[in-house]
């Protein structure tokens, strides 16, 4: 087990270097120079300035050492600075970060309560009306995406009820629409997943034992079906979690939520690279992290699983 | 000699052929396509799939049949009219003519759906090919690149690349491709480590076949059926993708008729004209629900198991 971990956060750490590797390669031959951006327009320019300004950000040097100078203060938690405002990138995207997480965890809440009740419900009632409904619905809901089922929510609620304001911002109540965007698509699938693992543990000899040997209805459901029918649907929700975390781009632009996803957009608009590559980043890194916590935590779920 | 475990590789489930040449035909064997053919078209939402995929192909390919205007026209005495004889879905800020817009926005979806994930399987089944058969470094090298495209979301991944190369179809199609074949490269690596302990393939292996046969007549028609059904429902996530990045502003040119741009050019007119970006938002949802239909018919049809 421990040496599971060490190998798996050996891997991690190639993953995140090539991923930024990618992008470093990516970004800094882009086409257009930052710097123009911030010295002022065409006309403007001072040579002399735009040279200072090279310097100041290191983009003088070899494209080699400009990856050395920025992974070397990746390993120690700094993104640079950014082009327009000249503050540090971990500042300007770490209350954003924040606003991303808020908006993860209430979207992840609503998939687990919808996706997990109605799952469970269509198991036991198989082949009923609400079976049959529930298959319907989530089938289309998994069917509409983000940008559709955005416009549509901002229509109804914001436009037409007047419920919630336009711009989201980071405000409580702000956050209900864009949550419930990001979490519809997944409860759907969350719900199928649940009930087809809870049709398949129904069927399953330990739970016909249980039933056989009299234990009550209650014990045999709490203990035998969900626990281990909660397994592929715990592994989903991480993935899942990790996706969200990494930026919501399409639901916080349409809400206009404060969060890194949408900071992304602007400054794809900016031509801020150490802010989109900061998202970048922060993104991939937050996604292999889920991706190995899930892992981990499935074979806690599973006694079955031996890691190694 | 290799006949022997050719075809299908499946034990020929028919069992021995009809002794007398005249035998009764309601005995004849059901070969396995017939049997997939049957089990898909019983299920009445895989039909309704194909036909929506079959609809959308055949308007993408006769849009300039259809489209009783020039999608990129702009008529500026004509903006934003309501849907009406004139117009049948209104037109844009610009005049231009709604439907055709529509209908010429098939195109791009089908062309960034298809082409993007034809790559994403001919680049992902060809190293999950070689990783899952060969096996040790070869194996950990590609997984390992694999797995740091893995760890891009699909859209974010995506936008660097256009950022990249600068908007436009080919873009959005590389860009897609690169982000998407890592899940095909570990879907064929799985499925050729299981095939490949087979015993049809032991069996070729001892008549004496080569590496390059075994792989390409055994190992992989046995291990495409997953690839066809997981490349079906991909098809769709690349579309939805597609117009995903051009409402953001970073997929295909802004005046191209495509259905993101109709939605991102109708959010500011929200409340007010509605129609510039519901039929668009329509025609979406219904080619998504199209690809999942089809993809969960053929997953059923392929592999009964697999429900």
């Amino acid at each position: 087990m421990g040496r599971y971990v060490v190998r798996r956060l050996g891997q991690l750490v190639i993953v995140v270097l090539g991923a930024t590797m990618v992008l470093f390669a990516c970004l800094f031959v882009l086409p257009g120079d930052p710097v123009g951006q911030i010295a002022g327009s065409d006309k403007a320019r001072d040579p002399a300035v735009i040279e200072q300004l090279h310097k100041q950000y290191g983009l003088d040097k070899p494209l080699v050492v400009q990856y050395g100078t920025y992974v070397g203060k990746l390993v120690t938690g700094d993104l640079g600075t950014d082009y327009t405002q000249s503050r540090p990138v971990t500042e300007i995207l770490g209350p954003k970060l924040e606003n991303t997480a808020k908006l993860a965890v209430a979207a992840i809440v609503i998939d687990i309560v919808i996706g997990i009740s109605v799952g469970v419900l269509a198991a036991m009632r198989r082949y009923s009306i609400w079976d049959v409904s529930a298959t319907f619905i989530t089938t289309l809901a998994i069917g509409v995406p983000s940008i559709v089922l955005g416009m549509i929510m901002q229509r109804v609620f914001v436009i037409e009820l007047d419920w919630f304001p336009l711009i989201a911002g980071d405000s409580f109540e702000g956050i209900i629409l864009p949550a419930f965007t990001l979490a519809i698509i997944d409860a759907a699938l969350v719900a199928q997943l649940a009930r087809s693992t809870m049709l398949e543990v129904l069927r399953a000899d330990y739970v016909k034992t249980a039933v056989a040997k009299g234990l009550p209805r209650r014990t045999v459901l709490t203990r035998h079906i969900m626990r281990n029918s909660v397994i592929p649907v715990v592994t989903y929700l991480g993935i899942s979690f990790g996706t969200l975390l990494g930026g919501a781009i399409i639901t916080e632009t349409i809400f206009n939520w404060n969060g890194i996803g949408l900071a992304l957009i602007q400054a794809i608009q900016q031509n801020n690279n150490p802010i989109i590559v900061g998202v970048v980043t922060i993104s991939v890194a937050v996604f292999v992290v889920l991706n190995l916590v899930v892992d981990l935590l499935y074979a806690a779920l599973d006694p079955r699983i031996r890691l190694a | 000699m290799t006949e022997l475990v050719s075809g299908t590789g499946e034990p020929t489930a028919a069992g021995p052929v009809p002794a007398a040449p005249g035998a009764e035909p309601s005995v004849a064997r059901v070969s396995q396509w017939t049997d997939i053919r049957h089990r898909f078209f019983a299920n009445k939402l895989a039909v309704v799939g194909l036909v929506i995929i079959f609809l959308l192909v055949l308007v993408a390919l006769f849009a300039p049949l259809l489209a009783p205007h020039d999608p990129l026209k702009q008529d500026l005495t004509q903006t934003l009219q309501s849907p009406g004889s004139a117009h049948w879905l209104g037109t844009d800020a610009l005049g231009r003519d709604q439907l055709s817009r529509l209908i010429y926005g098939s195109r791009i979806a089908v062309i960034v759906g298809l082409a993007s994930i034809l790559v994403a399987v001919v680049i992902g089944v060809a190293l999950g090919a070689l990783a899952g058969y060969y096996g040790r470094w070869v194996d950990t090298v590609i997984m390992r690149v694999a797995d740091v495209f893995f760890a891009f979301p699909l859209l974010i991944g995506a936008i660097v690349i256009i950022l990249l190369m600068g908007r436009g179809v080919l873009p959005v199609v590389l860009s897609l491709a690169i982000f998407s074949w890592a899940t095909f490269a570990r879907l064929l690596r799985s499925q050729v480590l299981s095939v490949r302990e087979m015993d049809y393939v032991h069996a070729a292996k001892a008549l004496g076949a080569g590496q390059g046969r075994i792989i390409r007549k055994h190992i992989l028609p046995n291990s495409l059926t997953s690839v066809l059904v997981y490349a079906t429902s991909n098809v769709g996530i690349a579309i939805v993708a597609e117009a995903s990045l051009s409402y953001l502003g970073v997929g295909v040119d802004p005046e191209v008729a495509e259905w993101g741009n109709m939605i991102s050019a109708g959010r500011n007119f929200m409340g007010v004209k509605d129609f510039m970006w519901t039929y668009p938002s329509l025609a979406i949802v219904i080619t998504a629900l199209g690809f999942i239909l089809l993809g969960n018919g053929l997953r059923d049809a392929l592999d009964p198991k697999m429900r």
